[in-house]
């Protein structure tokens, strides 16, 4: 006989009523993961917003041609700001506020590895962004008065030199993403090491849940791409402040080098974006089909492969550079090649989805948008792997209304499935459905409305990052049809925003597991108690709750 | 499987058996691994750029003419690993003093590559008039070599911590693991110099 206690008790938490002071004390003195979470994606969703603002002016400036509502130098700052934040605080902190909060409760811990350090990374983070933010304010610009960075979230050098880019914004560029770079790398050395040792007992790496497994993935990634990055901004500190040549091409320097280095980081960097949109599907996906995961250990696998390959692609950003043949064929072939994983994890959530008992709940609807627009992301991005095609396309809109069908259609949405889906776990209250649905069928249409059509001015020739174009082009029809669609997202944004607040306040009661689901999670309380669980579960399979709720038919005689 | 047809199943039973106890790696140690991979990956770039930029310096000093092999320093600082590793078997004895005059040499062993990285920094900068800003070659070396030094630096401000710990008789043999951990990260640091080693005094010359 075994000598561990089994079942997972429910522990009883008592509610505290505490003063505003101390529960501002309370919040920023805590190193609790679930509270470290919520701060992640609540920092994350703010800065959403200033970068969701920043994409709306950019879209008034393009809605028709010869535009003057803003002028050129304040367009560049925009959309360097608008990709910097989307990229490093908005996408970044959502995936370790979500990878905060879960991983510890999905794999039975009381918290993480090293929780101080987990609080000391969400500051490094939070402060890295509002140093980046302040530059509006105190980045001394070529005027001497403010300015934000204006230089592109890539920095290209030679346009990042001290004679070009004179003033202090791009070291606010630099310093700004190097601290919360810092707190990121630290963040994912933690929830690695969290999920290396601290699972509960019988938690083997097959009986590991599939979100569990994209993060450790997805920190390990993030481990191996993001000091590459750190040092590649030294050497630009170094070259801007104490006139070293990395990036110097008078000196001998190569500017190329700057592209290899950034991309280095900047293409495996997408994975870690979408990775965790990988991630929720694997949860909510079967949840909602009612279904086990179709296909574990090869989801599992086309995980870890993903990972691989997408250190070998970075140079499909750079085709039109005038690299060798070879090195194009190269990462021509290795950006196809990643594909194909992709598309099995497609496969197998439309293999668990067939046959099930699909409720299209509000987490749902998101997860299935997702199956329809990563799709057409993943094909407009084997396209831009073609590398003729690539030479004519690069720099389009093209290739940017690519990037945001993986990034919001990708990312974006399962994100917002995310939190409908958790947010009864967080708060102990449910969101609403009806404008869920709202928020869901209208942000979704102003969606396609804007990066449908944007795909066809990048074909038509329109590049990115210009503040106007002239008439006649045959772009204006598209572009303004672009710039309504971001009206649609914006009211359908506004239903999102009005349900949190709402169902904050007076959200119908959760209770523990209201969607039926099978992780360990919701085997606790809503919101859980700071220690989680009261006594350490043991689990037997992948879903320990199906096993708990059905005795008589558990998991672990068929895994 | 006749009973499955009639719709019935067998009761399931007791679920198998899970080891107990059930043991998981130390987070220390974990840990400290992922920090050296962080840590490789962010020494990597540093040495690309070393290897990419040798021998396209538009103005001399070259490394030829100025760079010297550091044959002391590294002996040094490689024979420290074997000093820490001493010094950890003597702490899991309980041979305290052992511990703490070969933790004593593994600080002194790096102190004394510190300095000739400090002589030979010097020999450049004053007499050859090779700073960061010179070329390409002063760029690359002073940043490799200088982040290698500064890590030298920050291990050697953790050993000391740990040193102090050894005098005032607070470390006991459980705390062997914890040094060992400590000693990862020194060993980490040994392993980048063989490799600045041969790209910056080897290849690069």
């Amino acid at each position: 006989m075994t000598v561990l206690e089994e079942g997972i008790v429910r522990p009883h938490a008592a509610p505290e009523r505490a003063s505003a002071w101390g529960v501002a004390h309370d919040w920023v003195t805590t190193v609790d993961h679930k509270k470290l979470g919520v701060m992640y994606v609540a920092s994350a969703l703010m800065f959403f917003l200033i970068a969701g603002f920043e994409a709306t002016l950019i879209r008034i400036q393009l809605a028709v041609p010869n535009n003057d509502f803003l002028p050129p130098d304040t367009f560049n700052r925009l959309f360097t700001m608008h990709g910097t934040t989307m990229v490093f605080l908005v996408g970044m902190p959502m995936f370790f506020g979500f990878a905060n909060y879960l991983t510890p409760l999905m794999i039975g811990a009381r918290d993480l590895a090293f929780p101080r350090m987990n609080a000391f990374g969400f500051w490094l983070f939070l402060f890295g962004g509002i140093l980046l933010y302040f530059s509006f304010l105190g980045g001394d610009g070529l005027y001497g008065a403010g300015t934000a960075p204006d230089v592109g979230w890539f920095a290209y050098a030679p346009l990042t030199g001290k004679a070009f880019s004179r003033g202090n914004s791009t070291d606010y560029w630099i310093l700004g993403i190097l601290v919360s770079g810092l707190g990121s790398t630290g963040t994912a050395l933690n929830l690695a090491t969290t999920i290396f040792t601290m699972r509960c007992p019988g938690m083997t790496w097959s009986k590991l849940p599939l979100f569990v497994w994209l993060m450790l993935v997805d920190c390990l990634l993030t481990l191996v791409i993001l000091t590459p990055l750190t040092a590649a901004q030294v050497m630009l500190l170094l070259d801007r402040y104490l006139g070293a040549h990395f990036f110097d091409t008078q000196a001998g320097g190569s500017a190329v080098l700057w592209q290899h280095f950034f991309w280095f980081f900047g293409h495996p960097e997408v994975y870690v974006l979408i990775m965790p949109a990988f991630a929720i599907m694997n949860e909510i996906v079967p949840v909602f089909s009612r279904k086990p995961l179709f296909g574990y250990p090869f989801m599992v696998g086309a995980t870890v492969l993903i990972g691989f390959i997408s250190l070998s692609v970075w140079a499909h950003h750079m085709f039109v550079v005038g690299l060798s043949p070879a090195a194009n064929t190269f990462f021509a072939l290795s950006t196809m090649a990643i594909a194909v994983p992709t598309g099995i994890k497609i496969f197998n959530w439309l293999g668990t989805m067939w046959g099930g008992k699909i409720r299209f709940a509000v987490p749902m609807l998101w997860c299935t948008g997702f199956l329809f627009s990563f799709v057409i992301a993943g094909l407009t991005g084997v396209m831009l792997a073609v590398v003729p095609w690539d030479w004519q396309l690069s720099d389009s809109y093209f290739v940017v209304a690519h990037f945001h069908f993986v990034l919001i259609g990708g990312l974006l949405f399962t994100l917002f499935a995310a939190i409908y889906y958790w947010f009864p776990k967080v708060s102990g209250k449910m969101m609403d459905e009806r404008l869920g649905k709202l928020h869901f069928w209208v942000f979704a249409a102003g969606f396609y409305l804007t990066f449908v059509p944007m795909h066809f001015p990048g074909l038509l020739g329109m590049p990115r990052r210009i503040y106007t174009y002239e008439a006649g082009r045959g772009w204006d029809e598209l572009n303004l049809i672009s710039s309504l669609g971001v009206a649609v997202q914006l009211i359908g944004l506004s239903f999102f925003l009005w349900n949190l607040v709402r169902s904050l306040l007076r959200g119908e009661p959760a209770g523990d597991d209201p969607w039926d689901a099978w992780t360990l999670e919701w085997s606790t309380t809503s919101p859980p108690p700071e220690y989680n669980f009261e006594q350490i579960p043991v689990v037997h399979s992948r879903r320990p709750l199906w096993d708990l709720k059905h005795p008589e038919d558990p998991d672990w005689r068929y895994e | 499987m006749t009973t499955a047809s009639t719709g019935t199943m067998a009761p399931p039973g007791a679920p198998p058996a899970i080891p107990s106890p059930w043991t998981l790696p130390d987070k220390g140690k974990v840990g400290m691994l992922l920090l050296i991979v962080a840590e490789s990956s962010f020494f990597a770039i540093f040495v690309i750029a070393y290897l990419f930029y040798v021998g396209k310096s538009l103005n001399g000093p070259f490394p030829a003419d100025v760079l010297e092999l550091p044959i002391l320093g590294s002996i040094c600082l490689l024979s420290s690993s074997v000093t820490i590793m001493l010094a950890i078997r003597a702490l899991r004895a309980g041979n305290r003093s052992g511990f703490n005059l070969w933790w004593l040499a593994t600080i002194l062993l790096g102190l004394e590559f510190l300095i000739g990285t400090g002589m030979e920094w010097y020999g450049l900068i004053v007499r050859h008039g090779l700073w960061i800003d010179t070329n390409l070659f002063g760029t690359t070396f002073y940043s490799l070599v200088g982040f290698h030094a500064f890590h030298v630096t920050v291990g050697l401000l953790m050993l000391t911590v740990v040193l102090i710990f050894g005098l005032t008789r607070s470390l006991a043999p459980e705390h062997a693991e914890r040094t060992e951990i400590l000693s990862w990260y020194w060993h980490f640091v040994d392993t980048v110099w063989v490799v600045v080693f041969t790209v910056v005094y080897v290849v690069g010359r």
